[in-house]
């Protein structure tokens, strides 16, 4: 029995030293020296103080910025224990929606959003929540249809405000990976900018 | 669909199928002990377990060994979930997980499975993830390809009385094979933008002058290595999905190619060990015969767009959303759903529950099939030849000879192994489903009314039986019901199969090698693959169809209907 127990517990024991504690300290290192910016979350800063991650989504209900996807997450409700209120973007309990494609209270959700964009059809990623609930994206004809809102809110010509989504869409990568999309949290910061 | 996300989808298939080629040949190079470049390390640990690398091992001591290991890991992890409230690296302060909760993360990860009950970034300690998960999804991964070498060894030669050394394979591949690439890929994760940070979570003013917590952690090299070694659990709760878990279509593209680079790599392994090329690259072709038109069928289902929302107003152009993120679109979840479910990896890059009902439906059958196209690690390699076996088999039942694979006589021994092999899916798949479907205290769980209801318990055990890992995450999993059942559903789906894979094995290793003769039924050409696929799919699949039936395909006719639940 030991013939099968002490390698079993000695190695395990050893992997769990060098794969679990040694070769991750040493590389979370090596990674904070090569990427700093990267392997610390991507952070944005202005004046001085975090405003978020480049990576991750954040709400916007204001007219005068650019709003993101719908989104799914929910925070515990302090009022209330064991249960969960409304709380979108919320950073620290990343969740999708989960309906599936018969739900009936997802096309609820999904008719009154087309509503209040004004009626259809509307891009598919601006009336749906997205999988993570921290979409930092929206669609290129998404944020189309929100220039004339921000321009008239913020007292800007329409162009400069679409001049600058034309300036922060980006591509695909290579020219073939992934789909063209907007970054909300800086497309807002350069809006932000231009006073 | 669009040609460009034809080209995105062919341009990561044909990534892997390149890299399995020197990645196939150095894999075998590292079982044949040839590879050294860490022998002092590698020598520390058979000094530590007192093991002599060179001794070989017959199929039981082989299983022991495993079993040993395994339950080795489950132990320890079991222990640092539970107590991870009073252990150090928990700068947020997490509580140690419940008893049942412990048990099923514990299997989970022990049986390279990571379905997740809990959500990472509100749940466990950056020690939990490092020490704990981190370190299985490395070592269940190297489980999984030893026994597959094991196997593998068994077809090279006639007579052979022993399979290998089960420590000798363990820590060479998890040295040689796992560990460099895990570090390479972690590297260009945090390059594109993955965190790897011991530091707390940061409190960000947003524009609009609220609050956001931003997590991080140490989750780049535990990504890398979730991918390599086809575990699939996340870092963050919702997985691949997560903007910090997979950033860019670059990331996706890295990740893409790690959830199949290995399993596919192995086939070619396997060509080398039993010294016959061609023999690997059938299997390569079954296998990505299926992930090919399964991508098909998902990026076609999803592209089309929900009819319901395309009713309300929502502009087709961009197919159903709902679960996606912008940044990958339908072609790239689509061939993600398709990847990591043939895999048996199970991470998810957007939400399977939110899929069309076909859409859904491809990842769940693909697992039932037997989690072989490709498959986990090693587990895929060894699951796709009991699917051989029977192949051969009912070839041999159809010109009434013998039935041979590589030389070695396959007898009745060995196909009822390779049927109790193949029964254990359907048994706990459909066996719980049946049982949670009308138990009150597991349709409590179900998120969604209608059939997609049972959907979600169905692909709740198919995951959890198949050790794959991902979720109609619509189910609440986090009951003493679904962690117990789940939990067990994984751990026969693991080593209920295991232990007649060994055995068949042994068998297989003490016979003779027989010289292929005129009447000896080819197993490279093209007839074989199409004769392999075709058993995969009747034996693999086809108990499964009622269930699909009553699930997805009846969801997918109610859709068509107009109707909602």
């Amino acid at each position: 029995m030991t013939a099968i127990l002490r390698p079993a517990i000695a190695i395990i024991a050893l992997f769990t030293l060098l794969l679990g504690l040694a070769v991750p300290l040493a590389f979370t290192g090596l990674a904070g020296v090569l990427f700093p910016t990267e392997a610390g979350g991507s952070l944005v800063e202005r004046e001085g103080r975090v405003v978020g991650s480049a990576l991750l989504g954040q709400n916007f209900a204001s007219s005068r910025y650019f709003h993101p996807r719908p989104s799914a997450t929910s925070e515990p409700d302090p009022e209330n224990e064991g249960t969960t209120r409304v709380a979108p973007y919320n950073a620290a309990a990343s969740a999708a929606s989960q309906l599936g494609p018969t739900s009936g209270a997802l096309l609820e959700a999904v008719t009154e959003r087309v509503a209040m964009l004004g009626g259809g059809p509307v891009p598919a990623d601006a009336v749906t929540a997205s999988g993570s609930g921290l979409d930092p994206h929206i669609s290129p004809e998404s944020a189309a249809r929100q220039v004339r809102r921000v321009a008239q809110t913020r007292g800007l010509p329409e162009a400069r405000v679409a001049q600058l989504v034309a300036q922060h869409t980006e591509g695909r990568q290579f020219g073939v990976l992934g789909e063209p999309r907007v970054n909300v949290l800086r497309v807002n910061l350069a809006l932000d900018a231009l006073r | 669909m669009t040609l460009n996300g034809w080209a995105q989808i062919a341009l990561i298939l044909g990534l892997v199928a390149a890299t399995a080629i020197p990645l196939g040949r150095y894999t075998a190079a590292v079982a044949a002990g040839r590879v050294t470049f860490l022998a002092p390390l590698e020598r520390l640990f058979y000094a530590a377990g007192a093991v002599d690398p060179a001794r070989g091992m017959g199929w039981r001591a082989y299983t022991l060994a495993m079993l040993a290991s395994n339950l080795a890991g489950f132990l320890l992890l079991y222990a640092i979930l539970r107590l991870q409230g009073v252990l150090p690296l928990n700068p947020e302060g997490m509580s140690g997980q419940s008893a049942w909760l412990a048990f099923n993360t514990a299997v989970s990860f022990a049986t390279n499975t990571n379905w997740q009950a809990y959500s990472g970034e509100s749940g466990l300690s950056y020690l939990s993830q490092m020490a704990g998960l981190t370190v299985q999804n490395f070592l269940s991964a190297s489980t999984g390809i030893a026994l597959a070498l094991a196997l593998s060894r068994a077809f090279a030669a006639g007579g052979v009385k022993d399979l290998g050394n089960y420590w000798a394979d363990f820590v060479r591949i998890t040295l040689y094979l796992l560990l460099p690439l895990a570090l390479i890929l972690g590297l260009s994760l945090v390059a594109g933008g993955v965190p790897q940070s011991l530091s707390p979570y940061v409190q960000a003013t947003t524009l609009e002058g609220g609050s956001q917590t931003i997590p991080l952690g140490p989750a780049a090299f535990q990504v890398a290595i979730k991918q390599l070694g086809t575990n699939g659990g996340g870092f963050f709760g919702v997985n691949s999905a997560h903007p910090f878990e997979n950033p860019t279509p670059w990331t996706n593209l890295l990740q893409s190619w790690a959830i199949l680079a290995i399993p596919f790599a192995l086939a070619r392994t396997f060509g080398h060990i039993v010294r016959d090329i061609r023999q690997g690259w059938a299997l390569f072709a079954v296998m990505m015969g299926f992930v090919a038109a399964g991508v098909g069928l998902v990026y076609a289902a999803e592209a089309g767009g929900n009819p319901l929302h395309i009713a309300a107003g929502v502009d087709p152009a961009m197919g159903n959303m709902e679960g996606k993120e912008v940044r990958f679109g339908t072609a790239l979840s689509a061939l993600w759903a398709v990847a990591t479910t043939g895999a048996s990896n199970g991470s998810v890059n957007a939400m399977l529950d939110s899929f069309t009902p076909l859409g859904g439906m491809v990842p769940l059958f693909l697992i039932q099939l037997g989690e072989v196209l490709p498959g986990g690690v090693g587990s895929g390699l060894y699951g796709m030849l009991v699917f051989v076996l029977l192949a051969v088999f009912i070839a041999g039942l159809m010109v009434g000879r013998t039935p041979e694979y590589l030389g070695k006589k396959v007898q009745a021994k060995e196909v009822k192994l390779a049927m109790l092999a193949v029964l254990v899916l359907p048994i706990f798949i459909l066996g719980f489903t049946a049982v949670a479907a009308v138990l009150p205290v597991a349709t409590a769980s179900v998120q969604d009314a209608g059939p997609h209801g049972l959907s979600e318990i169905l692909y709740a055990y198919t995951s959890g039986a198949g050790n794959n890992g991902s979720a109609f995450g619509g189910l609440i999993a986090d009951t003493p019901w679904f962690n117990v059942t789940i939990g067990l559903a994984m751990l026969f789906g693991r080593y209920a199969v295991i232990v007649p894979v060994m055995a068949i094995a042994g068998s297989i290793a003490a016979k003779p090698k027989l010289a292929a003769s005129a009447g000896t039924f080819p197993t490279h050409g093209p007839l074989f693959v199409g004769l392999l696929a075709g058993v995969i799919l009747i034996l693999g699949g086809l108990q499964f169809v009622p269930a699909l039936a009553l699930g997805p395909i009846a969801e997918h006719f109610v859709l068509a209907a107009g109707k909602t639940f």
